[in-house]
């Protein structure tokens, strides 16, 4: 509210209507904390390399199921306290009555540094580099925030790569659904009859069909020797084959209520071509509707991919994803004894959140009529 | 009402039509077949594979003829309630499906009713004592049951299951009703379970029912007629039930046709996660082993389940609305 308060009438009676939209969606202080979120995971998505604190499939036979650990900020030597962050090792010990491997406590400390150099890698494939945010100073030690899986990897970094293919599915996949929504969508608004008609049907029965089985019947479909960046593709047209559905409905809807606009039809009377009436009028009016929409739509398909490539039908390992990593929890016997694989599910579900929140308030933001 | 009705029936065949033929079409997507798999399987366990064979196993199971025929063939049948052969397990489909399907229906029809009922009171709470603590609450605790995936939750709630109370909540049965035929107790055994996987499955749902319920609620409770009702004396809990409830319901009733397909949908995850004796687990199965007459039988039950679902909603809504029995 403030800030259309100190924006003042005169202000916003000149405001554009992107200028309002952004007003009224600071309103909104869930979207905004949303939308920090989202820039946020779509950063270290963008950045994993240099995020992630070690190589994603850097195994080690002898740190299997290594617990998480905690940093401690506060470092205590023999000249006072320092800010000096560090974690405590542990040591893999057998149990010396079942032979069961356990970690043991270890009064090691291992320093971390801001801007170590660790593991090398190629930044975006192109760069070599070996910089990392966060790592341990000294190369040869490990440090498992997140804790590590069945082959001794790190939780964090395989989550932290894991963001990219996940994050970008979303992306891709609704793009894909924008451009058939769009195109159907606005034939069907636009020409209406037939057209119209038959497109309305094909709508509602792809909307009456259980999707996750058609996903997984089309996902087994796959032949398993293509390689992952196939499989990819394809799993995201299969996503959206899906989701373009609830766009076109938006798009047919929009377009239908905005013909009988007054200031549709006051351009017609001005003598504007249809092209003109279409993307200068009318299109800019959808655009904030479709923001909102599309980025209502994107969780759905995350939320698809995390589910198919838990199945075994989406991305498989050595591929990366959210769902991929979520396939080691399948059991109950390894959720007990390392219940840090659950944790790829948390990043899924603050994405998921994040970016509702933040559609919420576009939408809220797009509607001209709201308060 | 009949008229209505009659006529969204016959709606429905072309639809079923088109429902058959793509799961048809999905079925056969795969590359190769069952034969060429079991091929592949002989071959890696070291056996000698017979070209004679394979094509004779194609001609039995009816695979070496053109689409066309397999659809006709496979679609008769089933019109005939013959759903085929399973090749991986070597029995007629119909005798595998049964118990499936049925419990499938039950559990989704059961997760429905759980939905409405719990999201029906909360979304008029939520919209009658707007921007208090309960609706905060409830709106948190919403957006959270869209975000975390269903299958998740099932996780959380197995680990919790065995760290804490050290039971498996997976299963619809004991292991003494797994195989028993059924009876009273086993129906019994069968509620006894049946509440975990409801919950895991209606969240998301009832989440999104609650938003829908607060959001018309919202728009019916400052409409004119409500001051006037309330100016006439009605009773505050009158009044809600007797006119906003009533009208915020219609959108809500229409959004059965939507819901059920999610449901029959997350119910093949969950009950996979779970491992429950629904569609899921052997769906799965099928269509990675490419049994396919397999997979297509479950295919066409969830999809007809929820094309009929649809329907239903479209009916009721037309008892609830003369608006759109008119139309």
């Amino acid at each position: 509210m403030s800030g259309v308060m100190l924006a003042g009438p005169a202000a916003l009676q000149s405001a554009s209507e992107a200028r309002l939209m952004w007003l009224r969606f600071c309103r909104h202080r869930l979207a905004m904390f949303g939308m920090v979120v989202v820039l946020l995971m779509y950063l270290i998505a963008i950045f994993a390399e240099f995020v992630a604190p070690c190589a994603p499939d850097k195994s080690n036979a002898r740190l299997v199921f290594h617990p998480p650990q905690a940093i401690h900020l506060l470092d205590r030597a023999d000249d006072g306290w320092h800010l000096r962050p560090y974690v405590y090792a542990v040591r893999l010990a057998r149990d010396p009555v079942t032979l069961a491997p356990t970690y043991v406590a270890d009064n090691r400390k291992v320093y971390l540094r801001l801007f170590a150099h660790g593991d090398a890698y190629r930044m975006w494939t192109l760069f070599p580099a070996s910089l990392h945010l966060l790592a341990p100073e000294n190369p040869r030690d490990s440090v498992f925030l997140l804790g590590g899986d069945r082959q001794g990897r790190d939780m964090l970094s395989r989550i932290i790569y894991g963001a990219r293919a996940s994050l970008s599915i979303g992306l891709l996949g609704v793009a894909n659904s924008l451009l058939l929504g769009i195109v159907f969508g606005g034939l069907s608004g636009f020409l209406g009859g037939r057209v119209d008609w038959l497109i309305q049907r094909v709508i509602e029965f792809i909307i009456s069909l259980p999707t996750i089985p058609i996903w997984l019947a089309l996902a087994a479909a796959l032949p398993k020797n293509w390689s992952p960046f196939a499989t990819y593709f394809t799993i995201t047209l299969i996503i959206s084959l899906i989701g373009w559905t609830e766009l076109a409905r938006v798009v047919r809807g929009r377009f239908l209520a905005l013909r009988s606009e007054s200031f549709v039809t006051a351009a017609w009377l001005d003598g504007c071509g249809r092209g003109r009436i279409i993307f200068r009028h009318m299109l800019p009016s959808l655009t904030s509707h479709i923001i909102a929409s599309v980025t209502l739509a994107i969780p759905v398909m995350i939320l698809a991919e995390t589910a198919l490539s838990f199945l075994g039908v989406g991305l498989r390992p050595p591929a990366i994803s959210w769902g991929a990593l979520l396939q080691e929890a399948q059991n109950v016997q390894s959720i007990a004894s390392a219940p840090w694989l659950l944790l790829p599910g948390a990043a899924v579900a603050i994405t998921v959140m994040a970016l509702n929140f933040l559609g919420d308030g576009l939408r809220d933001a797009a509607d001209p009529h709201g308060q | 009402m009949a008229r209505f009705i009659t006529r969204r029936l016959l709606g429905m065949i072309p639809f079923i039509f088109l429902v058959s033929i793509t799961v048809f079409l999905l079925i056969k997507l795969t590359p190769g077949d069952f034969v060429s798999n079991y091929a592949a399987s002989l071959a890696a366990s070291g056996e000698t594979v017979d070209d004679a064979m394979l094509a004779s196993m194609r001609a039995r199971y009816g695979l070496d003829q053109p689409l066309l025929i397999q659809y006709w063939d496979w679609i008769s049948g089933v019109a005939r309630g013959d759903f085929g052969y399973s090749f991986e397990w070597q029995q007629p489909v119909v005798s595998l499906i049964g118990e499936r399907i049925g419990l499938t229906l039950v559990l989704s029809l059961s997760t429905l009713f759980f939905t409405w009922a719990i999201a029906l009171p909360i979304g008029v709470y939520s919209a009658v004592r707007r921007y208090s603590i309960g609706d905060y609450i409830f709106t948190f605790l919403g957006f959270v049951g869209l975000a975390v995936p269903g299958f998740l939750i099932g996780l959380v709630l197995m680990f919790v299951g065995v760290s804490v109370f050290h039971t498996d909540v997976g299963g619809l049965f004991s292991p003494t009703y797994t195989n028993a035929p059924w009876s009273i107790a086993r129906v019994g055994d069968l509620l006894k379970h049946l509440w975990v996987p409801m919950i895991i499955l209606g969240v998301s749902g009832a989440a999104s029912l609650i938003r829908i319920m607060r959001a018309n609620l919202l728009d019916q409770l400052n409409q004119p007629y409500v001051d006037t009702a309330r100016a006439k004396g009605l009773s505050e809990l009158t009044l809600l039930v007797r006119y906003p409830i009533r009208v915020a319901l219609n959108p809500f009733v229409s959004t059965l046709g939507f819901i059920l397909p999610q449901l029959v949908s997350g119910s093949v995850i969950i009950s996979i996660v779970l491992n429950l004796p629904t569609a899921g687990p052997l769906l799965l199965q099928a269509l990675l082993g490419q049994d396919q007459y397999l997979a297509g039988a479950f295919l066409l039950l969830l999809c007809a389940m929820t094309v009929i679902g649809t329907l239903l909603s479209d009916i009721l809504l037309a008892l609830l609305d003369p608006r759109i029995r008119f139309q």
